[in-house]
């Protein structure tokens, strides 16, 4: 049951996969410039070249063709050159996805952990002006634009302050060579620097974006979770664990909280999305070197090769992420199974 | 719950330790962060003119063979401790210092301190086509602006600790092309060690100098790293590290002065120079700029061609409005096409330069009682002689409009309006100069010489042989107040003829924290951290 469950989410996820594929394929044609440079990001070609690349690349045979051959180049790890440095895009991809995914996940986990807890608590303690007073708020942090609130935070935190650092992910003066990219793991490996204080420098630059990011998707859990809180509490399955003489804690903890989180998981693969996006606008106020802003400053030199490969990782990113929470609000309720 | 509180808890922990230390923490490094507004093209002095890349390299990984000292603008020893010009100004011989030694680096190990070969190496470079290097630049602007293929005969090393330069024709701003930051000095050593791996593009992208920092790494658009040359001959600040961090962003430079992740940079705008001047930890830093913005007439066409009608224009303008709407004050009235840093300057007297009434006069008698119309061409880019032409040009409009000369603007993209401007195709125009170097010939020739008129840097296309000959005897002769003797009076000339009129010589800002010691501005070129060094 559950393995043809998850052989049919994978055929689904192969049939997104080539549809997004056709599609970042198809923007070589789209895109102003010469076909061959667009896909392969070398500048300056001389004739004899162009030749010999339209046929490497299969440009002399049939679309259906020259689509394979792309296929076959994407897995093969080559993805072009970047026209801004000439560098290999899907190196460059290496370079900022890690800061990407390290924001990303900082701040996801940092509304979840905040998010849950308050939702639940304005559950339990409806109408209560506790409730209220989170409502309130979360109200109010849904609907700030998220570059609104990071410029009042850098005036208030860096400006006034002055506690916080207000761009980049480590101060300048540590010179930490990125390995991995994550920056914590790469301060750890860089034994010739003051690692406790480059540290706690990265966890300064971390503060500002983390909070920032995190501010929406801990209004929409709170949102979220308490409506789901309040709905599994009107379940008739948990009057009667009541009946039965269950304490209020036990009854909360064993019947209502898994079956309101259970939501949570898909919804979590639902804001992913929403996540990236304000990621990106975070990263260009801040500075902060992931995909984001070198997506938006690719963007602005018109560096195809770049746009159509971050295009690529990022919406694989998202899809995947869907697609996982998807399977595992499944498999933690069989109900979904049917669907 | 718990966990949220422990969350907060911690979080707000961060925020109270932050609290207690100033956001940067890197307090543990002895490093200086210069700000900067933009890339590299390269780390070679002797490809590029733009001031960004000289600021972010020059002073930094090179040395020259002489020095200008910023404050008197006179040349001082530097690589070479003595030089010898010979009787007809034709040879020049340099003695070079023993003690001068090469960054060691990770991808190069110097076995010799510097000698001849390498000043050879260095200026053959531009000279030769048969040197190894000659080809691997496509052009070196600065040197080709001031023809060093045609003033210079050969560069040759007379012993390992001496060279000499020949001259085809005697040139007394010779010196200071030297000691320009273009004409850094490169290591032949390294130039060959690039020619047997087959690697000669690295000279200008992985540099070897004999600066008072080396070279560490660099990130494209991020920063670059360099740290101190511990074998460096001169006496040397504590730095241990200098970084430029590249925010090309205005805004974002002045947030990072302001949270102390810069220590030094440069701003550009008053209301945020005001705002840092009036805060004790920050300190403002100001040098008139060894450049010149001007109105220029086309003296080729009527009504130009009459100096009345020249001097009459230059007095009906009111020179500290404009200082005031378009420099916002952050510039020096011109009354010279030289600046007052400049060692020829002469200061102009006469109190004479706005006087409308006289202007109508002096119309009256060059046969023009009603005026006539004049187009200003305003140039269409921001450069820091003219922040903004298109106003200038209104201010001048409307001044003109009291003694009756009708004026209108021009403008066109950049390209094309400076090729109509080669062509001649203008009245007059609001357009500039920054000269590379601190001698005079170096805003005199260029702008107003006949051999600039033909090749069009000359924009009022004046060709005076009296100007001339003033001009060219003034480089015949390397006798100091000799030569100001003749740019005196080139400068005197220029004010009875007035083919153009100086404008402003804007300044140039720079913000540091008052904890950095030992920066400061030079008018001569690049910024130098040489002496900087940081209180705790």
């Amino acid at each position: 049951m559950i393995l043809r469950y998850l052989a049919r989410r994978l055929f689904l996820l192969g049939f997104v996969f080539v549809a997004l594929t056709i599609f970042v394929f198809s923007l070589n044609y789209l895109f102003p410039g010469d076909l061959v440079s667009n896909l392969t990001g070398l500048r300056d070609i001389t004739p004899e070249q162009h030749q010999q690349l339209q046929h490497t690349l299969g440009l002399d045979q049939s679309l259906w063709q020259q689509y394979i051959e792309y296929n076959r180049r994407l897995l093969a790890g080559d993805w072009g050159l970047s026209f801004a440095n000439q560098q290999s895009v899907l190196h460059e991809i290496g370079r900022v996805l890690p800061a990407t995914l390290e924001l990303a996940s900082y701040a996801l986990c940092l509304s979840l952990m905040v998010g849950i807890p308050l939702g639940l608590l304005a559950a339990v303690k409806k109408d209560s002006v506790l409730d209220k007073l989170i409502s309130g708020l979360a109200l109010i942090g849904y609907s700030m634009p998220v570059f609104w609130l990071a410029l009042v935070c850098i005036m208030l935190f860096s400006l006034q302050l002055g506690w916080l650092p207000t761009s980049g992910r480590l101060g300048v003066l540590f010179e930490v060579p990125a390995q991995t990219g994550f920056v914590f793991i790469d301060i750890l490996l860089t034994p010739a620097i003051d690692r406790s204080a480059a540290a706690y420098n990265a966890l300064l630059h971390l503060a500002l974006p983390t909070l920032i990011l995190a501010s929406y998707p801990t209004n929409v859990m709170i949102r979220f979770v308490r409506q789901s809180m309040l709905e599994v509490l009107e379940q008739n399955y948990i009057k009667t664990a009541r009946a039965k003489g269950l304490s209020r804690a036990q009854v909360l903890y064993r019947h209502g909280l898994r079956n309101a989180l259970l939501p949570v998981t898909r919804q979590v693969g639902l804001q992913f999305s929403t996540l990236i996006t304000l990621a990106m606008l975070t990263e260009v106020i801040f500075s902060w070197p992931g995909i984001g802003q070198w997506l938006i400053d690719s963007i602005y030199q018109r560096n195809y090769p770049a746009i159509q490969a971050g295009l690529l990782v990022v919406s694989s990113l998202v899809i995947c992420v869907n697609m996982l929470t998807e399977i595992l609000h499944t498999l933690f309720n069989p109900l979904a199974r049917k669907l | 719950m718990n966990s949220t509180q422990s969350r907060l808890g911690s979080l707000s922990l961060v925020l109270w330790l932050a609290a207690c230390q100033p956001a940067t923490s890197t307090d543990s490094i002895n490093g200086l962060v210069y700000c900067a507004e933009g890339s590299p093209e390269t780390f070679n002095p002797q490809l590029v003119t733009s001031g960004t890349t000289i600021d972010a390299i020059s002073q930094h990984l090179y040395d020259r063979l002489l020095d200008i000292d910023p404050s008197s603008g006179a040349l001082k020893p530097a690589l070479a401790h003595s030089w010898q010009v010979s009787a007809d100004g034709l040879s020049y011989r340099f003695k070079l210092r023993h003690d001068v030694q090469f960054h060691h680096t990770t991808y190069f190990s110097p076995t010799r301190a510097l000698n001849a070969e390498d000043v050879t190496f260095t200026f053959n470079r531009m000279l030769l086509v048969d040197h190894p290097f000659f080809q691997t630049a496509t052009e070196y602007p600065y040197f080709d602006s001031i023809e060093w293929r045609q003033r210079i005969q050969s560069v040759t090393a007379l012993s390992s600790d001496e060279v000499e330069f020949r001259l085809n024709q005697p040139d007394s701003s010779f010196l200071s092309v030297l000691a320009t930051d273009f004409a850094a000095i490169l290591s032949a050593e390294y130039g060959q060690t690039l020619v047997q791996s087959n690697q000669k593009a690295h000279l200008d992208l992985l540099p070897i100098g004999t600066g008072p920092f080396m070279f560490r790494e660099y990130q494209k658009d991020v920063l670059i790293r360099y740290y101190r040359h511990p074998a460096y001959w001169r006496e040397h600040g504590s730095l241990e590290q200098l970084v430029i961090d590249i925010v090309p962003d205005n805004t974002k430079r002045l947030a990072k002065l302001l949270t102390q992740e810069c220590d030094v940079a440069p701003i550009p705008r008053l209301a945020e120079l005001q705002m840092l001047s009036n805060r004790a930890d920050f300190r403002v830093d100001q040098q008139t700029s060894m450049n010149v913005g001007f109105w220029a007439f086309n003296t080729q066409k009527a009504p130009f061609n009459q100096v009345k009608v020249r001097q009459a224009l230059s007095l009906a303008i009111n020179k500290p409005n404009i200082l005031q709407a378009v420099y916002f004050g952050q510039a020096e009235e011109a009354t010279s096409v030289l600046p007052p840093n400049s060692w020829a300057y002469r200061k102009e007297t006469s109190t004479d330069s706005f006087n409308p009434e006289k202007a109508r006069q002096l119309l009256k008698e060059a046969g023009y009682p009603n005026g006539f119309n004049l187009d200003i061409w305003a140039m269409p880019v921001q450069r820091m002689y003219n922040p903004n032409a298109q106003k200038m040009a209104e201010l001048i409009q409307a001044d003109l409009r009291v003694i009756g000369v009708r004026a209108r603007i021009v403008s066109y993209e950049w390209n094309t309006f400076r090729r109509k401007l080669g062509q001649g195709e203008h009245d007059s125009v609001l357009i500039g100069w920054s000269a590379d170097n601190a001698d005079p010939d170096n805003f005199l020739r260029p702008l107003l010489s006949c051999a600039a008129a033909v090749s069009g840097s000359n924009r009022a296309n004046w060709c005076d042989e009296h100007f001339d000959q003033f001009i060219a005897s003034a480089l015949q002769t390397t006798d100091v107040p000799q030569r100001r003797s003749y740019y005196l009076a080139a400068q005197q000339y220029l004010q009875e003829q007035m083919p153009l009129v100086p404008i402003a010589h804007s300044k140039r800002f720079q913000v540091k924290n008052s904890r950095v010691q030992g920066v400061s501005i030079n008018p001569y070129g690049g910024i130098s951290f040489v002496h900087a060094g940081k209180t705790p």
